[in-house]
């Protein structure tokens, strides 16, 4: 029976459901509220589980880490500045192949300081070698989550489900939560072939000369690769479990026939599909959702634009000096192909900026009349600025 | 029937010793670390998991595919030794087992960049024996100055020079600042006293809660002498009151060694290159000196190391070697 449930409240019944041995966090908005709920499941002896409350961000991560390796399923979370702090040891548990599962509650990261969302926070770690799954609503969120630690544990890799701050952690949403019989049927207990154990001691972290370092690099990108085939098998058994499917790589909608296509990822999907039924004469588009940001679904990308001519990637984040994060990867999936759509690449909603619906009406007008630019902030008011920084 | 005799050496030899850290390791000659991280894992016996700060330790144990541990391990950064061991210690807890956690790192993973991490494992009393091995200085990096150099100590970013006299600071004092975590135990230990690690380590490993030892550890490398006489001068760094062995419970300082009879901090320097200045023809050598006295005399005074008489525990009986006895107590 759905229940409405605070996004962070479902979260944190979702985490307890897949029966953590160890929590460490430390408080940041908007992630806040996702720990003070599975404290508050400990207090009422709702959850049994060491739970660590650190002195940093960084202590959460590591004090995950070291519960992993020594064998015990582990869960944290954090946002914008929390996740920058991690980010050394956010590499360190990848690179150990430590399976686990960590929340970002995405915000913008500062400065100027901003306690509001975007996709900032993430992005910045794209690169540390961990699977990132972003979720449209509170419902994916949960369902991701528990797919999260089966997807982690059999692939030896950490996973982070991304949810966007306030607008889903703290927005009130009718959710569907899975039994406890559902999840232990899903998920079975933690078993890390490479935990510490006194009985077969091994070294985990040594030195490693130029002689390997490629060879565990290499290994760690095919992992990361190979774990598409683990995200949509968890996706599609949890759907066999629940019903309910959060799209596997990335999901397309809207309308099959449509040469235009607006990329995403996050809960600016929510308002993409009210808008395309808000707007039905802004010409008809295909709505793809892109839900594994890494590893990066290139093929199934390919797949998802076939027939467009045009392809606008909207994005909550941007790499200044560069421009669009995904949009580039976008682009560069299509190299030298000759099946690419003109890609209209944006940043929206930054720090926290309100997307509109009309943002898709404003959208199809810009893929029709292109300004020639390979990146813009769709929604900055230049007028504000000086002329200089135009 | 007649009786086979064996010499008491040889029994002593044959005798089954577990060992956590094997030989065979990179460390240079006379590393005062290998030889603590030795005696304190050998004294901890094999229920142990360790996790380990980057450093030299990390470095010479563990070039892939080799290891020198016959325990389990784990390396993550240079500073977050105390958080991941906090999270090896709750997972521990978590599955109902007794195996204890030792965190390790140097006096730069400790001191300085770790230090956040260890002061919350320590304010959580985590059950875990964090223990530090000082050597007084980055070593692993090329002997840079750490906040546990001493006052004066030449490094390469503290060096000799027309403006300087080495390091313009004082040593850092972990050990006050430990204890005022108000942790049950919290000890100092150096590697001329073996007897006296063992003794502190198990003490430790015995309390339920966080504990730390900080063990003096010479650098031939960085502190300019030969690694033959590396015992010799950590005995003197104890002797001279420059590095008291004391042992604080709650805060509460509840044992000292006692110093049979003090020796001149000027005993312990010369015999390093890093304070070779201080024995130049330098008006300001004479100062520094001083300045170095005072510090052990202080520390004699404030830890009452002066003794009384012989005492077989004192910072002359201590490292004798005996057969049974005291020595094991």
């Amino acid at each position: 029976m759905p229940q409405m449930l605070e996004g962070s409240q479902a979260l944190a019944r979702a985490v307890a459901l897949c029966r953590p041995q160890v929590v460490a966090a430390y408080p940041i908005t908007p992630q806040t509220h996702i720990v003070e709920n599975i404290s508050k499941l400990v207090a009422d002896g709702k959850l049994h589980c060491e739970l660590i409350s650190v002195e940093s961000e960084f202590s959460a991560a590591s004090v995950v880490l070291g519960a992993a390796a020594a064998g015990s399923r582990a869960y944290t979370a954090s946002s914008s500045q929390g996740i920058l702090l991690m980010s050394e040891v956010l590499y360190s548990i990848a690179g150990l192949r430590i399976p686990l599962v960590l929340t970002c509650a995405n915000r913008a990261v500062g400065a100027p300081l901003s306690i509001w969302n975007d996709q900032q926070d993430s992005m910045a770690v794209r690169d540390a070698g961990w699977i990132q799954i972003y979720c449209a609503d509170n419902q994916e969120a949960v369902d991701a989550t528990i797919q999260a630690y089966r997807i982690a544990e059999r692939t030896e890799l950490p996973v982070m489900i991304c949810v966007d701050g306030f607008v889903l952690t703290h927005t009130l949403e009718q959710i569907e939560m899975p039994s406890q019989e559902q999840v232990d049927g899903f998920l079975p207990d933690f078993q890390f072939s490479r935990a510490l154990n006194p009985a077969n001691p091994i070294s985990i972290g040594t030195l490693v000369s130029p002689d390997y370092f490629s060879e565990v690099r290499h290994s760690h990108h095919q992992a990361l690769l190979n774990a598409q085939v683990e995200i949509q098998s968890a996706d599609a058994d949890w759907a066999a479990v629940s019903g309910r499917s959060g799209g596997g790589l990335l999901s397309v909608e809207g309308d099959p026939a449509a040469k235009v296509g607006i990329l995403s990822l996050g809960s600016v999907i929510g308002t993409l599909r009210d808008a395309l039924g808000e707007y039905p004469d802004a010409g008809p588009a295909k709505l793809i959702k892109l839900r594994t940001f890494r590893p990066f679904p290139e093929e199934a990308l390919r797949e998802a634009c076939a027939g467009l001519t045009d392809l606008v990637v909207l994005e909550r984040a941007l790499s200044p000096g560069s421009g669009g994060i995904i949009g580039t990867e976008v682009r560069a999936a299509f190299a030298g192909r000759s099946d690419m759509p003109r890609v209209h690449n944006f940043a929206v909603g930054l720090g926290g900026r309100d997307i509109p619906l009309d943002i898709y009406p404003r959208l199809m007008a810009a893929v029709k009349s292109p300004s020639g630019a390979s990146f813009a902030i769709f929604d900055a008011n230049l007028d504000r600025l000086p002329e200089a920084d135009r | 029937m007649s009786e086979t005799t064996i010499p008491l050496s040889e029994l002593r030899r044959k005798q089954p010793r577990f060992s956590g850290l094997e030989s065979g390791h990179r460390a240079c000659l006379g590393c005062g670390q290998a030889l603590a991280a030795r005696l304190v894992t050998e004294s901890a016996g094999p229920d142990v998991m360790l996790a380990n700060a980057t450093g030299c330790l990390e470095v010479f144990t563990t070039p892939w595919p080799e290891s020198a541990w016959r325990l389990p391990w784990l390396h993550s950064l240079f500073e977050n030794a105390g958080a991941i061991a906090s999270g090896m210690e709750a997972a521990l807890k978590a599955q109902g087992k007794a195996t204890k956690v030792i965190a390790m790192g140097g006096d730069g993973s400790t001191f300085d960049i770790g230090f956040q991490a260890l002061s919350g494992m320590l304010e959580r009393n985590h059950n875990v024996l964090y223990v530090c091995y000082d050597n007084e200085a980055y070593m692993n990096t090329g002997i840079q100055r750490s906040s546990s150099t001493p006052h004066a100590a030449s490094t390469t970013t503290s060096p000799v020079g027309k403006e300087r006299m080495g390091k313009r600071h004082l040593k850092k004092d972990i050990i006050q600042i430990i204890a005022a975590h108000n942790i049950a135990y919290a000890a100092t230990a150096s590697v001329a006293y073996p007897s006296d690690i063992r003794k502190k380590v198990r003490r430790a490993l015995a309390i339920e809660g966080a504990t730390f030892l900080q063990i003096h550890a010479p650098c031939p490398l960085g502190w300019g002498h030969d690694g033959a006489v590396s015992i010799e001068v950590a005995r003197l760094a104890v002797q001279s009151g420059l590095f008291p062995l004391i042992e604080l419970e709650r805060g509460e300082l509840t044992g000292a060694m006692p110093l049979r009879t003090p020796k001149p901090v000027s005993a312990y320097l010369k015999m390093q290159q890093r304070f070779g200045h201080l024995f130049k023809n330098d008006p300001r050598a004479l100062e520094e000196l001083e300045h170095l006295q005072a510090i052990a005399d202080h520390n004699i005074e404030i830890y009452h190391l002066r003794g009384d008489g012989e005492d077989a525990l004192d910072s002359e009986g201590a490292d004798t070697v005996r057969r049974g006895g005291i020595r094991w107590a």
